[in-house]
């Protein structure tokens, strides 16, 4: 048991609150800095969010396919076929689109900025920043945490209409459903809190994910094996990030 | 003038500084020459506060880099430029863009920054290359366009880290031009080295970093007459027992 201090927190406790709160302090003065972060703000939101849309969309279809499908599965002979199309808008705009959505774009996103951040920290860029009076948080860390927060859930929304629409056609065509009951189904359950409720999720994935990939990525060291290993270590780190707060935002919300 | 006083620094177990007492005067171009791993790109890196010291302390115009608030350790940055051992640009940006990182960070209007970037850029003679990536460019255009982004800080003085590193004899010596000619220009210069050659042509004066600190000083000539066995060793670049840098440990209780 670590040794109690005057204030009766055990030392590393104590330890562990002062590390918070050196980083809150830095992560505030790093957003105080708009100057420094928000021209850099829009070149992010294009690589975060524009450039994902295409994997999303794709991982959007087949989600909807094998939700279709599946629910065929288990409602036939048990509840109306219509049900399908409640299970997959349910599904998708609640969990699947936002979760697999984010889990595409830990391995993208948080890859992509962990390598990138990793390589200019072992090639002393990051150094040559500060030298120059810039804050390596404002500069390098907000614009992507920003810009993640801002455009997974945009990414999102494009994922959950592909994904209905997906289910949808898959419906049409391969069971025995027509589309005023794909539709009737899709509105039996539906309220507004579907959708805002996996969005809030999806803006949180964002943010973790694109900070996992900026720690990780700054506490790079050793060369390009270095590099390779916080990369690694941020997409893990990401996709844990998500399934905890996928848990949490349930707990909290539903 | 910069002046390190007694700095340590350890990193682990492993005791890179041993009480390192230094003045660089100004006006002039102090080289700092010792083995690899001696402990020279930290002394650089101490100046700046990129790392902090464990003991000692470093004065900048006689203020205590340590002692800054972020404020002020931002104005001490304005007024040091810095050149990195592999030039450390930005791989994102262009040349321009990199030159003129500093400036924009200053809030120099857009006429001022392209003025400058112009200037320090034929300063170093890569007039044109404006629009090229870093990817484009040698190592040695690499660490030209590293110098031009210190100059056009118009800063009072500039560390160089290990500037002819990997260079060419030609482009060396184009390097050693450059960083004379910086200090022609009222630049006080601090550079970090191992090529001999290059020290003793830019260098007006000379400390030889040994087993953690300043073992010597003194002028190109005076360092090249002294009769010390380490520095004979380090100059003419004779192996042997003297030079082996040892591991230091950091002495426990």
């Amino acid at each position: 048991m670590s040794p109690a201090t005057t204030s009766g927190l055990p030392a590393a406790s104590q330890g562990f609150i002062a590390h918070l709160g050196r980083r809150s302090i830095e992560a505030g003065r790093a957003l105080a800095d708009v100057r420094t972060w928000l021209p850099l703000l829009a070149n992010q939101m294009r690589l975060v969010g524009v450039d994902s849309v295409p994997i999303a969309l794709f991982i959007a279809v087949f989600t909807g396919i094998v939700l279709s499908l599946l629910s065929s599965y288990i409602f036939t002979g048990t509840v109306p076929l219509y049900f399908v199309g409640a299970l997959v808008g349910k599904t998708i705009m609640m969990e699947l689109g936002p979760v697999l959505t984010g889990m595409a774009l830990a391995g993208r996103v948080g890859a992509s900025i962990a390598a990138e951040l990793g390589t200019m920290k072992v090639t002393e860029q990051v150094d040559a920043l500060e030298t120059l009076a810039y804050d390596r948080y404002a500069y390098l860390v907000v614009p992507r945490v920003l810009a993640a927060i801002l455009m997974f859930p945009v990414v999102t929304a494009f994922a959950m209409g592909v994904g209905v629409a997906s289910g949808w056609i898959t419906s049409i065509n391969l069971l025995d459903l027509t589309s005023p009951d794909f539709f009737k189904g899709l509105k039996l359950f539906y309220r507004f809190k579907d959708i805002w409720f996996g969005l809030v999720k999806s803006a949180s994935f964002g943010g973790a994910v694109a900070l996992m990939g900026c720690l990780r990525g700054l506490a790079a060291e050793g060369g390009a094996e270095g590099v390779g290993q916080s990369t690694t270590r941020a997409v893990v780190l990401g996709c844990e990030a998500i399934l905890v707060l996928d848990a949490f935002w349930a707990l909290v919300l539903l | 003038m910069i002046t390190l006083e007694n700095l340590t620094k350890s990193f682990g177990s492993r005791l890179v500084l041993d009480g390192v007492s230094l003045e660089v005067p100004d006006g002039q171009n102090t080289v700092i020459i010792g083995a690899s791993g001696a402990g020279k790109s930290v002394t650089l890196k101490l100046i700046v506060g990129l790392i902090e010291p464990d003991g000692g302390r470093v004065l900048v115009d006689g203020e205590d880099v340590q002692e800054l608030d972020r404020e002020q350790l931002a104005a001490l940055r304005g007024r040091i430029g810095y050149v990195f051992q592999f030039a450390a640009l930005l791989d994102s940006m262009t040349v321009a863009q990199n030159i003129a990182l500093g400036l924009v960070r200053r809030g120099h209007g857009q006429a001022e920054i392209q003025s400058r970037v112009e200037e320090s850029l034929k300063v170093v003679e890569l007039s044109g290359t404006e629009d090229k990536m870093p990817s484009e460019l040698s190592g040695g255009m690499r660490k030209r366009v590293g110098i031009a982004r210190a100059i056009a800080l118009k800063p009072r003085y500039i560390l160089y880290d290990e500037p002819t590193t990997g260079l060419d004899p030609i482009t060396a010596a184009v390097m050693d031009q450059l960083i004379i000619r910086t200090r022609d220009l009222g630049v006080t210069g601090l550079v970090v080295t191992h090529d001999m050659r290059s020290a003793f042509t830019v260098g007006d004066r000379i400390a030889l970093l040994y087993q953690g600190s300043i073992r010597r000083t003194g002028s190109v000539d005076e360092v090249r007459a002294s009769d010390d066995p380490v520095v004979r060793q380090f100059i003419e670049g004779r192996p042997g027992p003297a030079l082996v840098q040892p591991t230091l440990r950091r002495s426990v209780g």
